[in-house]
């Protein structure tokens, strides 16, 4: 059999496309639901327009961007097994509970209030509506967390039994799977790198606005909090991955050692920053690395022994039989530096931002700026940047919003193609794991079939963000000044138009 | 009775929620095209589901997660094995979410309306082929020693599943037909009243000759019960919209997708999935189920959550409990 069209292989490609597609919309989805909860909370306290006005502009980006992450959703819920029929059978005992919990919590509550808030602003009194997103916000979270935990345990299976007589994997403690520390580590370092893209996407499109010096008081306002998201986000990102990557050095050596390239184990093990390797003889031919580094990331000690690809290999060799278990090194050892490298960068560009737009500290009195102005970019105290520099600053920022979307992609790229030849690390194989009934030409009819509907749907989607982007906020109407005072809306006229129609 | 019967119930639990609520979802997507005059008109329909159509599509993930958690065999080989039928599926709940939330975001007449055309065939094709996969399941397909499906696309296409989705592409156009009378005011109101008679008719029919098939070929007494009712709350619903009493007529349409569903789990049960092949091989409550820990687990968590659900979800219809007519319709958006 042609080894490219094998069934692991396609299913493989169909899971990574379909998964690295809807994990696009996921992290937006989990930060603007908060970030757009946050504005109408300010809002409603402050009854200042420009946040009603900034919490429907951002709400409209989040309404376009959440119904793409809920239809592809649909599709992982089902692949399974569609694709990997005895994975589903080996594993559904455990796996199953999380889907099932997250479909019975989270989704329900994520789409029923949605529903409420997208309809409601002429339907429920302000504070129920506000209560509305709150809901979704909440959902999106705990969405997050349950997935993530069935995923932390196919990273780090704990909690069960190997069943003979089923051939199966049973669940014993359910409790140890909701909260190891793989679950809580992906769980933070996953939301944490959420509110790090939402924050760059609120930077990158407010910067397009003030650029151009258009809805100033909204966007200005909204660049703040896209500044302060990002660096906190890009801030907490990096020390809940430098966590990550301590929990991963202990529970998969191999994919932390296939991250650096590491090939052979050593004391003081250095950080490589560039490497090419030669995968047939176990090696680097070239490699540029910091001395010491990758120990204190994997142990918190310059002079820790970090076991490299070729000693995990044998170890795994004698503990799980003959066999190659080393996963795909270039794409683990690139993927984790392109995480890290756009993630970083994106944050960088937050840093530099927050400073340089910054109200009062460090700054003459005769460069502040009012609501209605763009703010200036302020290096020194009393040293703006020159104009050249200024629109450049503005250029970049806009766009840093791709770069973390391209963070996460390879973040997932690199964990779970780290994790091979294991679906479930040390337990199930990649292989053991697909649909024996299903046939080559239905898993490449459905590949095709995704990748085609999700690249057109991509492209509509994209073209949609640009004009609502492009308008910028929408005027305020009477009705959304005057929000009702009961549930089911007013009585005052019968025949009065809904606020939000499809 | 054992936790995986109990799991076995609330699996049947799961679909008739789905099917209650997508299943005037679908027909209200269906009635865009028969039932509309005017691109107006389809944006009232359209409105009626608006702020509820994705809660109610939640009903489907759960009874799919549920089956993976307390079924993980069933899960397996009916998603794997209803391969192609269950592709189509997904990229019709695809297209039409998008639909809906994105039909309205140009102005475009030509984006509208091809975002419509979506909203109908997207309505259409899984309403049609719920009931054929059901329809096999409860017909029984070629499974085999090892719990793998074995048939072809086309040996699902046989006369009693394609009877069976008929049966719930009419009834749920039906039901949706119902629900617009309940939810719309004025002209069109008046229309969907009378549509709702004629689909009701045909519906019977439908209804009548694929339960009485499943009766006769392995129904037992419980069965029957069941369909005597599905069936005396159809004819109920007819006769409830006729006289105009729109409320009762949809809360019988709702028993009648209850109580076929409760049908062919009764009929099904203790299988989950009877293989076509060999008896031995079928798949059951007990060969098919997780542990009894999962289960437990499950079982906690569906005991609390589904009410609370219900609660949020039924206060949600009584938010949006106003009918709405043409003059609710903004014209510009």
């Amino acid at each position: 059999m042609n080894l490219a069209l094998a069934p692991e292989t396609l299913a493989r490609w169909q899971f990574g496309i379909t998964t690295v597609y809807h994990f696009l919309f996921v992290p937006l989805t989990i930060s603007l639901a908060a970030l757009t909860a946050g504005l109408q909370t300010a809002w409603v306290r402050t009854e200042n327009q420009k946040y009603l006005k900034a919490t429907k502009f951002w709400g409209k980006l989040f309404l376009i961007n959440i119904a793409m992450g809920v239809v592809t959703g649909i599709v992982q819920e089902f692949q399974f097994g569609m694709n990997w029929s005895d994975y589903s059978r080996f594993v559904g005992d455990i796996f199953g509970a999380p889907l099932a919990f997250e479909a019975l919590i989270a989704f329900f509550f994520e789409s029923t209030f949605i529903g409420l808030w997208i309809f409601g602003w002429d339907k429920l009194p302000k504070k129920i509506h506000l209560a509305c997103i709150w809901m979704v916000s909440i959902g999106t979270m705990l969405s997050a967390y349950f997935i993530l935990a069935a995923n932390s345990w196919m990273q780090h299976p704990v909690g069960y039994k190997y069943n003979k007589a089923t051939g199966r994997a049973e669940l014993t403690d359910f409790w140890h799977v909701l909260t190891q520390d793989t679950t809580l580590v992906v769980v933070f370092h996953t939301l944490t790198a959420a509110f790090l893209t939402g924050g760059a996407f609120m930077v990158g499109v407010s910067a397009i606005h003030l650029r151009r010096k258009k809805h100033i008081p909204v966007m200005r306002t909204s660049l703040r909090l896209g500044l302060v998201t990002l660096v906190v986000g890009g801030l907490l990102t990096a020390v809940s991955g430098d966590q990550l990557g301590k929990v991963m050095f202990k529970q998969q050596p191999m994919k932390m050692a296939a991250a650096e390239a590491l090939w052979d184990g050593e004391k003081s093990a250095p950080f490589s920053i560039f490497a090419y390797g030669d995968v047939a003889k176990g090696h680097n031919s070239v490699e540029i690395s910091v001395p010491g580094l990758l120990s204190f990331l994997a142990d918190n000690n310059f002079s820790s022994y970090v076991p490299g690809i070729n000693d995990v290999n044998k170890q795994e060799q004698q503990k799980y039989g003959p066999g190659d278990y080393r996963p795909n090194i270039p794409v683990t050892f690139w993927g984790f530096r392109w995480m890290i490298g756009f993630g970083m960068t994106s944050f960088a560009i937050g840093a530099v931002g927050l400073w340089l737009t910054r109200k009062k500290f460090l700054l003459a009195p005769g460069l502040r700026t009012g609501d209605d102005e763009v703010p200036h970019l302020v290096l020194f105290r009393n040293k703006t940047l020159g104009s050249r520099l200024t629109g450049w600053y503005w250029f970049i920022a806009i766009w840093t919003l791709g770069f973390p979307l391209i963070a996460n992609s390879w973040g997932w790229i690199f964990t779970e193609m780290g994790r091979q030849p294991w679906v479930v690390y040390g337990v199930l194989r990649t292989k053991a794991a697909v649909s024996p009934g299903v046939s080559q030409g239905e898993v490449l009819t459905s590949m095709i079939v995704f990748t085609l509907l999700y690249a057109v749907l991509a492209v509509i989607e994209v073209r949609l963000l640009a004009k609502y982007v492009k308008a910028g906020p929408p005027e305020l109407t009477e009705s959304d000044l005057n929000p009702p005072t009961k549930i089911g809306g007013d009585d005052r006229d019968p025949d009065r138009p809904m606020a939000f129609s499809y | 009775m054992e936790l995986h019967d109990v799991w076995f119930v609330l699996i049947a639990v799961l679909w008739t929620g789905y099917f209650f609520l997508e299943g005037f979802d679908f027909g209200v997507g269906i009635l865009t095209k028969l039932l509309a005059r005017d691109r107006k008109e389809k944006r009232v329909l359209i409105n009626t589901i608006g702020p509820v159509w994705d809660g109610n599509e939640v009903w489907l993930l759960t009874a799919g997660g549920a089956t993976f958690a307390a079924f993980p065999e069933w899960y397996a080989t009916l998603f794997s094995g209803f391969y192609l039928p269950l592709l189509i599926i997904l990229v019709c709940l695809i297209v039409r979410g998008v639909a809906f939330e994105y039909r309205a975001k140009r102005p475009e007449e030509k984006w509208q309306r091809n975002w419509e055309e979506a909203i109908f065939w997207t309505s259409l094709i899984p309403a049609f082929l719920w009931g054929v996969a059901f329809g096999n399941i409860v017909r029984g397909v070629k499974i085999d020693a090892h719990k793998e499906y074995v048939g072809t696309f086309w040996d699902l296409l046989n006369g009693y599943s394609i009877l069976g989705g008929l049966v719930t592409l009419f009834l749920f156009t039906f039901h949706g037909s119902v629900f617009t009378s309940l939810k719309t005011v004025g002209e069109i109101r008046e229309r969907s009243r009378a549509l709702a008679l004629k689909l009701g008719l045909v519906t019977a029919v439908l209804a009548l000759s694929f339960l009485i098939w499943t009766q006769v070929s392995r129904g037992d007494t419980k069965s029957l019960v069941a369909m005597v009712i599905a069936v005396v709350a159809l004819v109920g619903a007819i006769g409830a919209i006729k006289i105009g009493r729109e409320g009762w007529s949809f809360a019988l349409s709702g028993i009648t997708i209850a109580a076929a569903v409760a049908m062919l789990f009764l009929t099904l049960f203790p299988n989950v999935m009877p293989s076509s092949l060999h008896e031995e091989w079928n798949l059951t409550v007990s060969n098919a189920s997780s542990s009894p820990y999962t289960l437990k687990i499950m079982t906690w968590c569906a005991g609390i959550a589904t009410p609370v659900v219900l609660l949020y979800q039924g206060w949600t219809y009584w938010v949006f409990r106003k009918r709405i007519g043409t003059q609710h319709i903004a014209d510009a958006h």
